[in-house]
């Protein structure tokens, strides 16, 4: 809502209060001023011009040569506009004058001509075009005769005009009119108001001889008043009113139009004014459209109707569409005779219905959707009746032809002094309360300590106890409330264990060298299908996707963090930023339904992409590349740290290098995976070798909800044995492992991989691998026949289980 | 010989004097001490001595070797520090080329500043709800006082799933769980940040994914001024003990009377500047008294219970704090802005 305060100082005195001062005002009790704007940039030295004569420029065809009276001199200017004409008062920039955009207008010579000044356009004077009478976007403005030669023309057109934006909570629909606004101005700073006259002289003639008034289903329509007015003169509206409504963002039309739209702003409610010649008949009827059934709105659409939308008819075709925008048929014109004007109550639903299906989103429209004060339905169209009459040439035939089922019935609301003390925390007297009330012009009655408010039918947003708070808060002052802490029983915040665990999983990855992402939980469909993990894959049947998404990008819940993740590699490569390292904790979304109909699981995962140098700028040593191991040492690192014990086994799946990925396995549970991505994916994503991780997280917190117990620090010396083995290339060293494991008896506490060899010295399709283990008994000293007795079963074991031969 | 044995002394005494390395002292040690040395050689004649003599030359020589050894090991200490010293000269490295470098991790700014929030509450006494991203449009609107058709949910388009399920477009629902988990039977004091997601088309402002952090108590005689106390210690933890607040009125459907909040402009002290566009004042949140309908639906009696909630963006809050100038760079994970913020 724009508010001119030129206009508001007609409703209420506010000469003595800067546009700065009152924005701040208004914003601290409630309604946020967003912006003060001017309605142009300053101009000076402009002033209203009589033109004397107008002849062709003797050198231009296009120019006219123009003389003009402007008070204390004449004035020779040459103008190209083409509406110029004799007899005409205009806006002059005499030379010295400095208009918008610091155009400073001097004497010069056009085509020979001396021109002492300039005649201006609205635009020139900085009116934004869109702002500005259509008929004379490529002319000059012309000042009705009323205007004095002489005069400053920029106070004339308003232009000094400051503008307060208003950013309006759907609540505060009440102040989408100036006297809704001058309520509030009037609360704020303790002043009466003036209301607008609404009286109106109507002839003896009955305007129920002219029309009849239906209303099919009052629920939807409640209120119809119609006024006839006869022997319309189409004109232009007065000056004040068109520079209003240019303030207000709304272009000056003709007179009829204008003074609807002038209403509109003033009271908050919507006029619609039909051509009763074209109207068709002399029956209004309200009624649902029918199925299918069409018109053409005003702006020449044709619109295809259902039975959700409300019409007005002539009792056969519908010429308006309720409370949103009127039929072609029935449009004003240049020559209209007969106004019918409507005043009406619609619905909020049924106007929001018609307005969204027809993404039509009107003066009109959003105000009938918040709903209108009851109040002012009629009253609105008595005081347009009158500027009918007066601005129009109008004659306003008597009566109103209405349906009438409004409820114009108070909202009445209880409140207790204590209790509005209980809930703001303050001390509020009973004679504060009532200096509250009388500023708000709100009626009630007072019984010592209760109040009964008659809430007036502007303010439909205050219907119980809570909102009356509200009204009395922001009136005493949101600044005046004491500032005090919560006197209830306390509680221990915290976190819980799992939150807990979930800063321990980001700090473990943060100090193994990973900067936290968080990226898109919308993805597109071929990238929510890519790097999910087997497990995942395995519950999800297809990813979880919008109704009506945005975009295809963003258009699919994410099975996997990864493909996000590989996508901000990308941008980072793409901006020479190679090396990276990369770790997520988020959510994914697995639905077990093909259709869904239930919220999907919500699996928590923590997955990690590195790519490029892992040390790089290493002065001493070679730079090391990211490769399996890097990686893998980082998620083994994570499991220790939560003495949780995995297996890896080699896995091949979709997107992945097949021989360079491990699936891993919490107790025979797969959670996860670790691996390369498949050299033609990091081709699409433009990246170097890229290693990733992905593993289900909720289950490691299922699996780790017992606090670690402490295990006693050994006395006895532990003794370390070495043995190679040379073995066929394809034996896992897992499977190595678990054999030593099994064979090597309780007093195994270790095992440990520290050399692999494959090369010349070694048969081809043979490789060398040697484990180190730790042998302990915490409860005494181990003797070394025990141990040899235990190397002695491993080396056989191996010998029997993989072919494996001791090294020499 | 007693005169032998002094002459032998002043002798390696002086020989010791003279040496530079060590094995010159081992040599003087072995020439004067050993066994074939002048010295054992002297008490080796000591049987042709009377026997008046024969304790005082043995008196002498063992005063001998003992001075003669002396002098040796504090020459040899003397030798061994210069030796060291002049390893370690060599040794010397320098210092000022970089180390072997270690890879530094760290959380992305918003997470800092979620932990951060949540962190404050929790030593005001709250706890920590978390909840589904994907929502029934029960929670995430009618229980909120949203019903179907409300005006206010074109406030925050969704991103439906099904005609009732969406992203959640808010935390809120999780304040909606938490009351109706515990269907009024204690008091709630709860904090719940996750994701959000909006139909907002991405731009340096908006964000289709996004923070949210919202708050909640709610208990017997709950205070209007208890909410501004509350967010009065927030906003001077988080922002600094010289920043102030100031409460406007505003509207939420959840909440009633509804309050946004501002903070003093850090840039200009209140004064106006550019950053808080001349009025002097930064809004950070949203918040007021639970509306009695949401209490209601949650199985509370709006008679007995009432409370305060509030809500803040922890983007809005890092863009103001830090200087952030573009919400995309949340998203993006630019390493060059991942990193600037290793703060743990």
């Amino acid at each position: 809502m724009f508010v001119s305060l030129n206009w508001l100082k007609n409703y209420i005195d506010i000469e003595n209060i800067s546009a700065e001062e009152l924005a701040e005002k208004i914003t601290k009790t409630g309604i946020e001023v967003e912006g003060i704007e001017y309605v142009a940039e300053k101009s000076s030295n402009v002033v209203v011009g009589y033109v004397k004569e107008c002849e062709k420029h003797p050198n231009a065809d296009k120019l006219n040569l123009c003389l003009v009276d402007v008070g204390e001199e004449e004035l020779q200017v040459i103008c190209g506009a083409p509406n110029i004409a004799q007899g005409q008062k205009v806006a002059v920039a005499k030379p010295g004058a400095v208009l918008p955009g610091n155009f400073k207008i001097k004497k010069a010579k056009l085509r020979g001509v001396e021109s002492n000044g300039m005649i201006c356009s609205l635009q020139e004077l900085g009116i934004e075009e869109r702002f500005v009478p259509k008929d004379i976007t490529d002319g000059i403005f012309v000042f009705p005769d009323e205007a004095e030669v002489g005069m400053d023309a920029s106070q004339l057109l308003n232009l000094d005009d400051a503008i307060l934006e208003l950013g309006l909570t759907p609540n505060r629909s009440d102040a989408l009119s100036m006297l809704g606004v001058a309520y509030e101005v009037a609360a704020i700073l303790d002043l009466p108001i003036h209301l607008p006259s609404e009286k109106v002289e109507m002839t003896s003639e009955q305007a129920s001889d002219y029309v009849t008034v239906n209303v099919e289903d009052p629920e939807l329509n409640p209120y119809y008043g119609a006024f006839v007015i006869k022997d319309i003169h189409i004109s232009h509206s007065p000056l004040w009113m068109r520079n209003y409504l240019m303030a207000a963002g709304i272009r000056p039309i003709n007179n009829v139009v204008d003074i609807t739209n002038y209403v509109l702003l003033e009271y908050g409610q919507p006029l619609h004014a039909f051509d009763f010649d074209q109207f068709g008949s002399k029956e209004i009827m309200v009624r649902r459209a029918k199925e299918n059934e069409k018109m053409i709105t005003l702006d020449d659409q044709e619109r295809t109707l259902n039975s959700e939308h409300l019409v007005i008819t002539n009792g056969n075709k519908p010429t308006a569409l309720a409370g949103v925008m009127g039929g072609a048929n029935s449009e004003v014109s240049n020559e209209t005779k007969t106004v019918l004007l409507e005043a009406a109550y619609f619905s909020p639903s049924a106007v929001r219905k018609a307005s969204k299906d027809h993404e039509l989103r009107s003066e009109s429209s959003t105000r009938f959707e918040k709903g209108v004060d009851p109040d002012r339905v009629k009253r609105a169209g008595l005081r347009a009746a009158q500027l009918l009459s007066k601005y129009a040439n109008g004659t306003v035939l008597n009566g109103v032809v209405e349906f009438d089922a409004l409820d114009r019935s108070e909202a009445i609301v209880e409140m207790e002094t204590s209790k509005i003390n209980d809930r703001l925390g303050t001390e509020i007297s009973n004679e504060e309360i009532v200096d509250i009330l009388r500023k708000l012009n709100f009626n009630f009655n007072q019984d010592g300590d209760t109040f009964t408010i008659y809430v007036p039918t502007r303010r439909q947003d205050i219907t119980i106890f809570e909102d009356m708070v509200e009204e009395v808060a922001r009136i005493y002052g949101y600044d005046n409330l004491p500032f005090t802490l919560p006197e209830g029983a306390s509680q221990a915040g915290g976190l819980t264990v799992q939150q807990l665990l979930k800063r321990n999983v980001k700090s473990y990855f943060e100090s193994a060298g990973l900067l936290e992402t968080i990226t898109y939980s919308l993805t597109s469909n071929a990238r929510a299908n890519l790097l999910v993990s087997p497990e995942v894959k395995n519950d999800a049947v297809i990813p979880v996707k919008l109704k009506m998404p945005m975009s295809e990008e963003h258009s699919t819940l994410r099975l996997s963090i990864l493909p996000e993740m590989l996508d901000s590699l990308a941008y980072n490569t793409a901006r020479k930023q190679t090396n990276l390292g990369y770790y997520e904790l988020g959510t994914i979304f697995v639905s077990k339904q093909e259709t869904v109909t239930e919220q999907p699981e919500e699996r928590l995962r923590v997955a990690g992409a590195v790519t490029g140098e892992w040390v790089s700028h290493a002065w001493q040593q070679e730079k090391k590349t990211a490769d399996f191991f890097l990686v893998k040492g980082i998620v083994e690192g994570f499991f220790r740290k939560l003495n949780i014990r995995v297996e890896y086994k080699q896995v091949k799946m979709d997107g992945m290098h097949p021989g360079r990925t491990a699936q891993i396995y919490l107790a025979e549970r797969p959670i996860g995976f670790i691996g390369q991505i498949h050299p033609e994916l990091q081709n699409d994503y433009n990246l170097k070798d890229t290693y990733v991780f992905d593993i289900d997280v909720d289950y490691i917190f299922e699996v780790q909800q017992n606090e670690p117990s402490f295990q006693k620090i050994p006395r006895y010396p532990s003794i370390s044995r070495d043995i190679a083995l040379v073995v066929d290339e394809g034996i896992s060293a897992l499977d190595i492992q678990t054999t030593i494991e099994q064979a090597g008896g309780s007093l195994v506490k270790e095992i440990q991989v520290f050399d692999v060899y494959q090369g010349e010295h070694l048969t081809k399709g043979k490789k060398s691998i040697a484990f180190n283990i730790l042998y302990l008994d915490p409860e005494r000293t181990l003797k070394d026949e025990e141990v040899e007795k235990s190397y002695q079963a491993i080396l056989s074991a191996v010998q029997e289980a993989h072919q494996a031969e001791l090294r020499g | 010989m007693k005169e032998r044995l002094q002459e032998l002394q002043s002798e390696a005494l002086e020989k010791v004097e003279r040496s530079s390395t060590l094995s010159d002292l081992q040599e003087i040690r072995v020439a004067y001490l050993g066994k074939k040395g002048p010295i054992t050689e002297v008490l080796r004649g000591m049987g042709k001595l009377s026997k008046e003599e024969r304790p005082v030359i043995g008196d002498l020589a063992n005063k001998v070797r003992e001075a003669i050894t002396a002098e040796l090991d504090r020459k040899k200490t003397i030798l061994e520090k210069k030796a060291l010293e002049k390893k370690l000269e060599h040794e010397t490295i320098d210092v000022t080329l970089p180390g072997r470098p270690v890879q530094v991790g760290g959380p992305h700014l918003l997470t800092s500043i979620v932990e951060e929030i949540e962190d404050l509450f929790i030593g005001m006494g709250f706890e920590i709800r978390e909840g589904p991203e994907v929502e029934t449009d029960y929670y995430n609107f009618e229980a909120l006082n949203l019903p179907k058709g409300h005006p206010a949910r074109d406030m925050q388009d969704s991103f439906y799933i099904t005609e009732e399920l969406l992203l959640r477009t808010h935390t809120s629902p999780v304040q909606a769980r938490t009351m109706g988990e515990y269907q009024g039977s204690k008091p709630v004091k709860m904090i719940c940040p996750g994701k959000v997601y909006r139909r907002d088309t991405d731009d340096a402002t908006h964000s289709h994914q996004f923070t949210q952090v919202e708050g909640l108590y709610v208990d017997k005689n709950v205070r209007m001024s208890d909410l501004k106390g509350v967010l009065n210690r927030f906003a001077k933890q988080m922002f600094g003990e010289d920043r102030e607040i100031r409460l406007r009125p505003s509207f939420f459907p959840f909440t009633e009377p509804s309050v946004e909040m501002d903070i003093s402009c850090k840039v200009c002290s209140g004064v106006g500047c550019s950053v808080c566009k001349g009025t002097g004042w930064i809004e950070i949140l949203g918040g007021g008294m639970v509306h009695p309908r949401v209490l209601e639906l949650a199985g509370y009696d709006p008679k007995i219970y009432n409370g305060f909630a509030f809500g803040m963006g922890p983007e809005r809050i890092a863009m103001l704090k830090y200087g952030v100038d573009d919400i995309r760079h949340f998203y993006t994970n630019d390493i060059r802005f991942l990193k600037q913020y290793h703060k743990a």
